[in-house]
């Protein structure tokens, strides 16, 4: 479970500070698909950031599976990030001179698996994406679509219990952006907490629920309905 | 993770193989400059007798014109000492050990049909071989009661004794020397201080004399001095005996002092022995009576001479440059790659091991850089080698046979170049550790 309770994130200059992140405070449970939409430099990012233990925050409080990430140390975030947390990206962010298998390998390795695991771990990965044929290949020979499934197979082969994703399917036709989304949910339905950040209403509607950003705080305002209270609605609509 | 580190390290090169070529041609070039230069400099300053740095003493007292110093360009005694004031200094009991000595030419003969040859000699007295710590291959040297009145007794270096016996155990034998018959006594092993620190005339780098007779043989036979041999005062000098009383110097007089008190009593003994002299008239100029140990004997004597310290200078400073090239190489290349160390982050690596990872890619390189800077190294050498065995043909192991590779060479190259390349790659190691991985993967 995540749990941020009035997070606030200052991004200081010599004359001003801005706040990416105002008193911020979100829960999300085991197993849920949250989408957080909302307009460019909202916070989106910054709150993914902070989220994922790649940047710290100035005040308040977050827990991760019930540890209090505030004065962990970096050996310890990075520890809890690679055991607990995938990242998904926008522009995929494969390592180039790297073959998808050793793409995949890269969070293993941190994670010090014997290489019979990390096979295993890899083979598994690569089977639920698609792209099993295609681990020798180098990242530049795979379309967009196959190196944002390569980089979803990196993102789960450790088997996190969170799964963050920033605009993934933002650099995507809307053929591939569904397969893709259809991969998460796929995932999310194997009990992976997913968290989307995304500017496509078609994405956010199809989370079960959506945070919406701006300044840095959560707005009341719903721009998208997801898909949990869009089928409720639907339903009550029937009866 | 060191061989996964290790395979990273080598798909970076293989990333940006022209800087990487850069850097490592940067490192190569500065190591192997220094170590050309430490090598040149290790072999023409090195102490040979370290280990007896304050035990060994060469003895000097300024005999020389009143009117004048031995030397314009500096204050330093005469390196030689007269033939009486030695056999006084000899006297003194205080040195556990204690020579005189001198070089002069002798002529090998009578050994079967082994032509006759010119051999540098050298006549000294006894405790030579055991003060400079000469190693023997068969046999010893003589005791003290053979150098007066003196015996037939000679030793032979090793190459001797290869060319006139073949390497065979030759003590107990006899050949002619000077037409006088000698008998072996002792064949030197492989012995080539360098520089020839206990006789610096005549080449500070040429190998030891090929024979040795006991000091009595020199007034016996009126041995000359083949070597540096100076005089200032306007004296009859018609036969050796006036030359023997004569202030020319030309005598070598080392002793070994075990310890502060001895050398002070030493010291005691040739201040009392200068007075004695300079109230009958001699020693006329400013008492500098010195007991020089090695070290300085050799500084002294202009050894190693300012020019060579300068070089090593400048090639430490010529490495330094190479080295704050490759910073800046190593710099841009890490950043360069600071989206992918931020996927890294991203996934898992903790700063300690982005760190560790680009500080084994530095590694790797200071290994390529070591391995082809000794290579230049060892040509250069070879290049300095070859420029003066053309000049010095005549001279068997002068400066050619200094400018081998030697193992401290390789080991000082690859000590200072993991030394230094490491050092140099610690900044832009940590530098790229800390880069903040959210920066870098919007930027991908």
């Amino acid at each position: 479970m995540l749990k941020m309770h009035d997070v606030s994130k200052i991004y200081r200059t010599d004359l001003i500070e801005t706040y990416a992140l105002r008193k911020f405070s979100l829960e999300v449970n085991a197993g849920e698909f949250v989408a957080v939409t909302g307009p460019s430099g909202s916070g989106k990012t910054t709150f993914l950031n902070v989220a994922g233990l790649l940047e710290t925050f100035d005040s308040g409080s977050y827990e991760l599976d019930g540890a209090d990430v505030m004065g962990l140390s970096d050996d310890a975030r990075s520890k809890l990030r690679n055991e607990r947390i995938g990242f998904i990206f926008q522009s995929f962010n494969l390592i180039p001179d790297l073959n998808v298998q050793d793409n995949v390998d890269v969070p293993l390795r941190y994670r010090r698996f014997n290489a019979a695991e990390r096979r295993e771990r890899i083979g598994s990965a690569l089977d639920l994406v698609g792209l099993a044929s295609r681990a020798k290949h180098m990242p530049a020979q795979l379309s967009g679509g196959q190196q944002q499934r390569v980089a979803i197979a990196r993102a789960i082969a450790g088997d996190p219990a969170f799964l963050l994703a920033d605009e993934p399917t933002g650099n995507l036709d809307s053929l591939m952006a569904r397969q893709v989304m259809d991969l998460l949910e796929q995932i999310n339905e194997m009990g992976t907490t997913i968290l989307l950040v995304t500017h496509d209403p078609e994405l956010a509607r199809r989370a079960q629920r959506n945070v919406h950003l701006i300044d840095g705080q959560i707005s009341d305002f719903r721009a998208y309905e997801p898909r949990a209270a869009a089928a409720a609605g639907g339903a009550q609509a029937l009866a | 993770m060191l061989g996964y580190y290790v395979r990273l390290a080598l798909k970076s090169f293989g990333r940006n193989p022209g800087i990487t070529t850069l850097m490592v041609l940067a490192i190569a070039l500065g190591i192997a400059v220094c170590v050309m230069t430490l090598t040149v400099y290790h072999a023409m300053s090195g102490n040979p007798i370290w280990w007896k740095n304050d035990r060994l003493y060469a003895v000097t007292m300024d005999n020389w014109d009143p009117k004048q110093a031995y030397s314009k360009k500096s204050t330093l005694p005469p390196p030689e000492m007269t033939y009486k004031d030695t056999q006084v200094l000899f006297r003194s009991d205080v040195p556990v050990r204690k020579v005189m000595m001198y070089a002069t030419d002798g002529v090998i003969s009578g050994v079967g049909t082994v032509p006759s040859e010119r051999a540098q000699t050298r006549v000294t007295t006894a405790d030579f071989f055991a003060m400079f710590e000469v190693p023997f291959l068969y046999g010893n040297g003589w005791g003290a009661a053979a150098d007066s009145p003196a015996q037939p007794v000679i030793v032979l270096s090793r190459d001797e004794n290869e060319k006139l016996f073949g390497g065979a155990n030759s003590v107990g034998r006899t050949l002619r020397w000077n037409d006088h018959e000698f008998r072996i006594v002792g064949v030197l092993d492989d012995w080539y201080p360098r520089p020839r620190y206990y006789d610096l005339n005549g080449g500070q780098f040429n190998p030891p004399e090929k024979a040795f007779i006991p000091y009595g043989w020199g007034a016996e036979l009126e041995l000359l001095n083949n070597e540096e041999t100076d005089c200032w005062k306007p004296e009859k000098l018609d036969t050796f005996k006036d030359f023997m009383a004569s202030d020319c110097v030309w005598i070598q007089m080392w002793v070994e002092l075990p310890s502060r008190s001895s050398r002070e009593r030493m010291q005691s003994f040739m201040d009392g022995y200068w007075a004695e002299q300079h109230r009958a008239g001699r020693f006329q100029r400013p008492r500098d009576n010195r007991l020089t140990n090695v070290g300085n004997w050799l500084r002294d004597n202009k050894v190693v001479d300012t020019d060579n310290r300068v070089l090593v200078g400048l090639a430490f400073a010529f490495l330094a440059v190479c080295l704050i090239n490759t910073v800046g190489l190593l710099l841009a290349k890490f950043l360069n790659g600071a989206p992918i160390s931020g996927v890294r982050r991203a996934l898992g690596a903790s700063r300690r091991q982005i760190f560790t990872q680009h500080l084994i890619e530095v590694g790797a390189l200071s290994v390529l850089g070591a391995l082809l800077g000794m290579g230049l190294a060892a040509l250069g050498l070879a290049a300095v080698r070859h420029l003066y065995a053309s000049a010095h043909l005549y001279h068997r192991g002068g400066y050619q046979e200094l400018m081998h590779f030697d193992v401290t060479g390789v080991i000082w190259a690859l000590v200072l170049a993991l030394a230094a390349t490491l050092a140099a790659g610690l900044y832009p190691a940590w530098r790229i550790g800390r880069l903040p991985p959210a920066l870098y993967l919007k930027s991908q």
